[in-house]
């Protein structure tokens, strides 16, 4: 709270430890609708929020939720909301309103067990593919996976940095395991962090990107430049208009935010991998059981390592296929019957065996499981 | 300045609402759009103004 | 060339626009323009609402800050701006569909609140954009392409459905009454609270031909004829921010 603080160390849960990262990154509007398991990233809002200045709102429903934080954003506040698979659903419509008008804004995707109402309280990664397609068109997207609750905190601030850098909504895709999980991290002092703010620029058109930028530079509603936002294909003055080359540069645009920044947003981490014959790729909250089994199988001389995405969107495509060279085979993990196992697959082409193990029980993959395929 | 009762044609779609609601008969329609055809007898009284759906008819001048 | 206030606060190169001729709700539009100048509101702090539909597309053409959103959810972006920013006065502009029918929740939850918003509802009794199906405020018995026998649905009341929910200011106005109506939007977006405009427009594309009600200066008529404007409720209650500023202030929040 006060400007000084140090380094502290503190007991938290990984949904309080995304509100403490929200508000360093700088959040002073949350929007939430409770569902099982994100309910705790609205609670601690609702108590953290007023003691910094920032406002909490509980809406009527997962969609007034998404709709509020972008009309929060839009006038300058940087806002997130939180929610599991169900309210996920809900909310991708406008997701997609956040993306094509280029609103940013931070999601936290608490993800439980599905399809529908499924395990409210068991773990899972079902909505992985959702976080890429879940709404309608093609849009980009940005997710993010933390495997521990420091990384909560830190993934939160990230995940509002690339979203203010790139004016789009961002995904941190945390999971029952991680959401619940307690454990003592260290909150940094706040000064020792990087913090993006938007970029602003009125003399331009809302919608142009100056060269060499890489999103317009709008400035918030209420300083003057009384532009209009919407969900139309519009024109860079912020007006809709039905001209087919437009559409289809403006849609362009989009998609290359990311595809010509994967350097930037991509972060991944590795071990063993200089002498790894099996990789095991797992991310969230799976990577804490597949890290037991590398070390569990590396006792026994076999020699795994470990490649876990933190960034899930766009999917680190590159670097898999590199260690695909140096592999004898990866072992793939993930609470779903296969989601990203896909992406690896498209971008390894078979050159090595892939063994999957999916879980879609509620249960929680446990070390040995993983071990055994190793 | 005097007042004067403006028609701007290319907006105009031809409702004739302002027809219907001139307490003077100062305007008609002609080739689906709204004509001054007495103005002579207009008051300025800018009904016709007020409802237009297009903003196609207004009083300029005046106050 | 147009008239002052058309000039003033219609973005330039806009017009015509898009709404059929005899449409009211270019009439309305015009309504809210001359409100924000009587009022004297500084329009870089205005921001408008809408969602879709023929009403959603005032959005474009008005000079404020204007954001254009998702079907029915415009009362739901309007609470994040107000909320993110109370300095903004903060106006929704929805049809009938919009706001009642897939927009009816954030509706009634705004008004529930007391939350400062002022909503102007477009209301034509149709889906116009789509071409003329039923809404929430279509008689029974009327015709619609989705009811072409009749329609066997009840209508809403919308303005009494929102001050049910707790709305503190609500009134009927209409396009042909331009004068009280004009009047309501400026009381209600001087009220601090939730406000709700619900004005009788004329879709004579659809409703009107369907109905066989005539042509524009017929529905006009009937308005004329039949309907007498409103002022159903005003009165002062807790406001959504300034209770929740209540609690930031006894926290020293931000300080």
């Amino acid at each position: 709270m006060a400007a000084k603080q140090k380094e502290k160390r503190v007991l938290l849960q990984g949904n309080e430890a995304c509100v403490e990262g929200a508000i360093a990154a700088g959040m002073r509007f949350f929007a939430g609708y409770p569902i099982t398991p994100s309910t705790e990233v609205a609670e601690q809002a609702a108590i953290r929020l007023p003691q910094v200045g920032g406002r909490f709102i509980q809406m009527e429903d997962e969609i007034a939720a998404m709709a509020a934080i972008i009309g929060g954003s839009a006038a300058g506040v940087k806002s997130m909301t939180a929610t599991s698979g169900p309210g996920f659903s809900l909310k991708q419509e406008n997701l997609g309103y956040a993306a094509f008008a280029e609103v940013p804004c931070v999601l936290i995707n608490v993800q439980r067990s599905g399809p529908s109402t499924g395990l409210p309280t068991s773990p899972s990664q079902g909505d992985i593919m959702q976080a890429r397609w879940g709404t309608h068109g093609d849009h980009p997207v940005i997710a993010l996976a933390p495997a521990t609750v420091e990384e909560c905190y830190h993934l939160t601030i990230r995940c509002f940095n690339l979203s203010e850098k790139y004016r789009m909504p961002v995904f941190l895709m945390t999971d029952e395991i991680i959401g619940h999980l307690r454990e003592g991290i260290v909150i940094p002092d706040p000064k020792t962090l990087k913090i993006e703010n938007r970029k602003i620029n009125k003399k331009i058109p809302p919608f142009a990107v100056p060269k060499g930028e890489i999103a317009p530079q709008s400035a918030p509603f209420g300083q003057g430049q009384r532009y209009n936002i919407t969900g139309l294909v519009h024109r860079e003055d912020g007006f809709p208009t039905n001209s087919t080359t437009i559409a289809g540069e403006l849609c362009t645009r989009l998609m290359k935010k990311i595809e010509d920044n994967v350097d930037d947003i991509i972060e991944y981490e590795e071990r063993h991998l200089e002498d790894a014959e099996v990789i095991v790729i797992a991310y969230g909250g799976t990577t804490r059981a597949a890290t037991k089994a590398i070390e569990l199988a590396r006792a026994k001389g076999k020699k795994a390592g470990l490649f876990r995405p933190i960034t899930i969107w766009p999917f680190p495509a590159k670097r898999i296929q590199e260690i695909a060279k140096k592999a004898k085979k990866f072992v793939v993990a993930e609470h779903n019957y296969g989601q990203l196992v896909h992406e690896i697959r498209l971008a390894t082409k078979d050159a090595v065996p892939i063994e999957f193990l999916g879980k879609v029980d509620g249960t929680i993959i446990m070390p040995n499981e993983i071990e055994e395929l190793i | 300045m005097s007042k004067k009762l403006i028609i701007k044609e290319d907006w105009c779609k031809g409702c004739a609402i302002c027809v219907a609601f001139c307490p003077k008969k100062v305007l008609d329609i002609k080739k689906e759009k709204a004509t001054i055809v007495n103005e002579e007898a207009c008051i300025y009284c800018s009904l016709c103004e007020i409802r237009c759906p297009d903003y196609a008819i207004y009083i300029e001048g005046g106050k | 060339m147009a008239s002052p206030i058309i000039k003033k606060y219609i973005r330039e190169g806009t017009l015509p626009h898009i709404w059929c001729g005899g449409c009211g709700h270019g009439i309305i539009m015009r309504n809210l323009a001359v409100a924000i100048e009587n009022l004297g509101i500084d329009r870089d702090k205005v921001c408008l609402v809408s969602g879709i539909g023929c009403s959603s597309r005032i959005a474009g053409y008005m000079d404020f800050n204007t954001l254009h959103t998702t079907h029915g959810r415009a009362v739901a972006f309007a609470t994040g701006v107000k909320v993110a920013n109370p300095d903004m006065t903060v106006i929704v502009a929805a049809g009938d569909g919009d706001i009642s029918a897939i927009g009816g929740n954030h509706l009634i939850h705004a008004a529930r609140r007391n939350i400062d918003l002022t909503v102007i509802v477009m209301n034509n009794d149709i889906y116009g954009m789509t071409g003329g199906q039923f809404s929430p405020t279509t008689p029974m018995g009327d015709l619609a392409t989705t009811a072409p026998y009749g329609n066997v649905d009840r209508p809403f009341d919308i303005a009494k459905l929102s001050v049910g929910a707790g709305a503190t200011y609500a009134a009927k106005g209409s396009a042909y009454h331009v004068k009280d109506t004009t009047k309501f939007i400026q009381e209600g977006i001087a009220h601090k609270g939730f406000a709700i405009i619900d004005c009788v427009s004329s879709c004579p594309t659809y409703y009107g031909r369907k109905n066989k009600k005539g042509g524009a200066v017929e529905m006009m008529e009937l308005q004329k004829k039949n309907f007498v404007p409103e002022r159903l409720l005003e009165r002062l209650e807790p406001e959504w921010i300034e209770e929740y500023d209540k609690t930031i202030r006894a926290m020293k929040g931000g300080k």
